[in-house]
């Protein structure tokens, strides 16, 4: 079952082997940053998960890291 | 005279059912079981399986009441050797045998058990005599007959070893070295400085490669899920999930909730300070959003419970487990993609 892996230690994440890792911005809170205002930290959380599904729709081959958010 | 084989199965192969079944208490019977016939005509003429003893594997691999009735049953047969399995690649019935192996061979009887590589037992079963099998019931007649020599040598007085197809961790032996550790590290350091990462007397971990799954055709049609090794529970951890070395996992249903509430979820995980997440738990698992993703028809449905467990320390056999666990769950109840979040 194609699984996106998001998480901030994305060297583990590549070591274990897992094929779809969505780097976040801390261990603590890996689909929030409570540095930012609540609505940007909304628009974060959204954009985390587009980029999930871009990841889960993505054919991969390898452990792959999707760096690169997609825009809320 | 004959040799005497126990031969130990879980709840599957004894015949009592599949899930519904896992949690069956340890029982025995006379003679061999299911799979346990061909065993014992492989074994013939010098050994025959001469009892059966079965158990859930819910319980065998983890209650120890559970453990300690298996131990009473298959010692009650008096058995020159136990064999247990195959296991193929199940990772509860894999763990069972090598817990019952483990509490057998520290009474001082030999015990051979058959699994696949890929069964998180192998890795729990250093200094257990595991034998490599096929990957599913499919591989029956192929694996049950390597367990089958297996268990002939072992009667024959033979240590096995690879050749007899032993995999797994060896036992560890104590061994005086010729230099003292301090010369030896020093040695290392200056070789790895040289490029020469060969040295280093503990081989490092290797974690295998996950198979990518094909990818999703399109999230608007499909059920999705949100996992999380973030430790979260509701307030108050009524389930008493673990802060760390979780061998649990749990599930909470979502409901119709649009978002997980701080008055009512929380996380557990000992590995970091759960302050934001116990403020706003959607940072743990993104329930909020993902609803709304729901809502606006980016994502198809989102599936109604949460799978969680707490990842701090927890034994890499665990968490395969889990995982295994998890897509099996999920596969079942038409699941086509998972979000996890991890801390």
């Amino acid at each position: 079952m194609p699984t996106a892996l998001l998480c901030n230690l994305t060297s583990i994440a590549l070591k274990v082997g897992a094929p779809r890792i969505v780097p976040t911005r801390g261990i603590p809170y890996p689909t929030g940053d409570p540095s930012l205002e609540p609505a940007a930290e909304r628009a974060l959380r959204r954009s985390l998960l587009l980029t999930a599904l871009h990841a889960l729709t993505t054919p991969v081959e390898r452990p792959t890291v999707f760096g690169e958010l997609v825009a809320a | 005279m004959k040799a005497r084989v126990v031969h130990y199965l879980n709840q599957f192969f004894a015949g009592l059912g599949g899930e519904d079944a896992a949690g069956s208490p340890p029982g025995d019977r006379a003679g061999p079981l299911g799979p346990g016939r061909l065993l014992s005509t492989l074994l013939a003429p010098e050994a025959a399986v001469v009892a059966t003893v079965h158990c859930g594997d819910d319980l065998a691999a983890g209650d120890d009441g559970a453990l300690v009735r298996i131990i009473e049953l298959v010692t009650a047969h008096r058995p020159d050797v136990v064999a247990l399995g195959p296991a193929f690649s199940s990772g509860r019935f894999g763990l069972a045998c090598v817990r019952v192996a483990r509490a057998l061979s520290d009474r001082g009887i030999r015990c051979v058990a058959a699994m696949h590589p890929s069964n998180p037992g192998v890795d729990e079963a250093a200094g257990l005599t595991v034998i490599g099998c096929g990957e599913s019931a499919r591989d029956m007649k192929d694996s049950m007959e390597r367990l089958a020599r297996a268990v002939r040598a072992v009667i024959a007085g033979e240590e096995l070893s690879e050749e007899h197809g032993r995999i797994g961790p060896l036992a560890r032996v104590t061994v005086v070295a010729e230099r003292p550790a301090a010369q030896r590290a020093v040695d290392t350091a200056l070789a790895l400085l040289a490029g020469n990462t060969g040295l280093s007397e503990i081989p490092p971990p290797e974690f295998g490669a996950v198979e990518a799954a094909s990818p999703l055709d399109d999230p608007a049609g499909a059920t999705i899920a949100l996992l999380t090794e973030g430790g979260l529970c509701p307030v108050g951890n009524p389930d008493r999930l673990p802060s760390a070395r979780a061998q649990i996992w749990l599930r909470y249903p979502l409901g119709d909730r649009a978002g997980l509430d701080p008055g009512e979820f929380m996380s557990v995980h000992g590995g970091f300070s759960t302050v934001w997440a116990n403020e706003d738990p959607n940072r743990i698992v993104p329930l909020d959003e993902a609803r709304r993703l729901e809502e606006q028809g980016v994502i198809g449905r989102l599936y109604g419970e949460v799978f969680v467990t707490t990842g701090n320390g927890t034994a890499v056999a665990s968490a395969r487990r889990f995982g295994s666990e998890w897509a099996r769950e999920l596969h079942n109840a038409g699941v086509q993609a998972a979000i996890l979040t991890a801390t």
